[in-house]
């Protein structure tokens, strides 16, 4: 395949940054994106030039490092995927692919195509946890009854890599989809629902703090979730929010 | 949590600014029930007509918590837009909306602005002229008059033509407003697919019977 790239050039979180031009040829539709990205870095190292800085870690889709928001589209054009498990069959020989970093106030670029996500764990800091004795004589959690329907919704919730694709695909660059998934996943179980009220106080009022937008539900951070995390769970956490400040 | 804090929480404004449109929801439901009368009957039209234009309860409780509920829903959603486009100081280069969300949930702004201009024009049209017959000239009271005002500012191609395209930006309006109320008040469940269905038909058919009534006058009177 030969490919032209457009590329998200900023030698620092200071600096001025702009699109970049590079052709690339000899890549097989075989090839994971972030392989045909590594391609273009060998090519780059080997005239001399900076590689593309760009954030990937466990490349099997779990680990929610990579990003890059492709042709217009937070991990690019396949749905249920993250970027390293995109692959160059997506695309067509002669094809060009705008690449961005996921773009937010509360998604400061650091270097070409990596952001600062760490407002994430702030907001999991406020509160996406359970507080439990772990000293002494803790209760076997099989020994807490879970309904099936409860266990596979938290689940699903739980399957959350915080990768910030709901964030850098809405308009509004709101984090409602993940801190819904994260609220949603512990008020759904009896060992969450202890501190629930105050989990979902904490962590709207740390999400708005770091300056993420308003949801509007356009859908988009559902389509673009790479774990398929549904809109049912922004339901979940306003019902959430809202009986927990009538309560506090 | 201080209340203050609650006020300005993101998910307090989206469920304020879902239901002020529920109610404004609820008021053009009335509000094409009423007019829709006047296609098949004048006498009726002119009745329903006269009793909410003279009902103490419509005219000077109803009347004013409308009109605050309609500048409540214009500032907020003018509030929410400037916020929610500070959270992204550097657009895009290349942005495909159109893969992941409707043209209608994007565009929430650009309907609705339409849809205040056009409420301008309609206040122009038929509010303000009401208000000075009523309580500026104190006119007598003519239980007859509803249907020959309304037919005669049909009379005009413009304003029919004018009247009709705001009811199509007002029907795109609709069409994500109706159902994203729902979903910000928390209502997602095994009766959403159903009320999904009823938000569309409503987004449908109150805009186009509200675009018919404008041509339906426009072209017999």
């Amino acid at each position: 395949m030969k490919l032209t790239l457009k590329i998200w050039r900023q030698k620092n979180a200071k600096a001025e940054g702009k699109i970049v031009e590079y052709p690339l040829d000899g890549i097989d539709e075989d090839m994971s994106f972030l392989e045909m990205l590594d391609v273009l870095n060998e090519g780059l190292i080997n005239s001399g030039d900076l590689p593309v800085s760009f954030d990937h870690d466990c490349r099997e889709g779990i680990c929610g490092s990579c990003s890059l928001y492709i042709n217009g589209e937070a991990h690019g054009p396949d749905r249920k995927v993250p970027t390293c498990q995109l692959h160059m069959r997506m695309f067509k020989d002669g094809d060009t692919i705008f690449i961005e970093p996921f773009r937010a106030k509360a998604f400061p670029v650091i270097k070409d195509l990596v952001v600062d996500r760490s407002s994430f764990d702030r907001i999991q800091q406020a509160g996406g946890f359970v507080s439990i004795n772990t000293s002494g004589n803790p209760t076997d959690a099989n020994a807490i009854l879970v309904p099936k329907h409860d266990a596979d919704k938290a689940f699903d919730a739980a399957t959350c890599i915080g990768c910030g694709a709901c964030v850098a695909s809405c308009k509004n660059s709101s984090a409602m989809l993940f801190v819904a998934a994260k609220v949603s996943q512990y008020a759904l179980l009896p060992q969450g629902k202890v501190e629930a009220t105050d989990r979902v106080l904490n962590m709207v009022a740390q999400m708005d703090a770091e300056g993420f937008g308003n949801c509007t539900n356009t859908g988009a951070c559902e389509v673009e979730c790479p774990k398929g995390i549904s809109l049912e769970y922004i339901a979940q956490m306003n019902r959430e929010y809202l009986s927990a400040s009538l309560k506090g | 949590m201080a209340k203050s804090a609650l006020l300005k929480s993101s998910i307090a404004k989206k469920v304020a600014m879902a239901l002020s449109g529920l109610f404004l929801i609820l008021f053009l439901a009335q509000h094409f029930f009423i007019n829709s009368t006047s296609v098949f009957s004048a006498d009726v039209f002119n009745s329903i007509s006269h009793f909410m234009g003279n009902n103490p309860l419509v005219q000077f409780v109803i009347q004013p918590i409308l009109i605050l509920g309609v500048i409540f829903h214009f500032i907020m959603g003018i509030v929410l837009e400037y916020q929610n486009n500070k959270a992204r100081p550097i657009n895009y280069v290349k942005n495909n909306g159109a893969a992941n969300s409707s043209w209608a949930s994007r565009n929430m702004i650009i309907t609705g602005l339409v849809v205040l201009a056009f409420m301008g024009l309609h206040f122009y049209d038929f509010w303000v002229p009401e208000m000075v017959y009523k309580y500026v000239e104190v006119n007598p009271l003519d239980e007859t008059r509803y249907f020959a005002e309304l037919t005669h500012k049909f009379e005009s191609p413009v304003r029919t033509a004018i009247y009709s395209v705001s009811f199509v930006l007002l029907s795109l309006h609709l069409w994500h407003g109706f159902n994203s109320s729902f979903q910000s008040v928390g209502f997602n469940n095994k009766y959403s697919r159903s009320l999904h269905t009823l938000g569309y038909a409503f987004a449908i058919v109150v805009p186009v019977g509200f675009i018919f009534i404008a041509l339906f006058h426009h072209f017999n009177h």
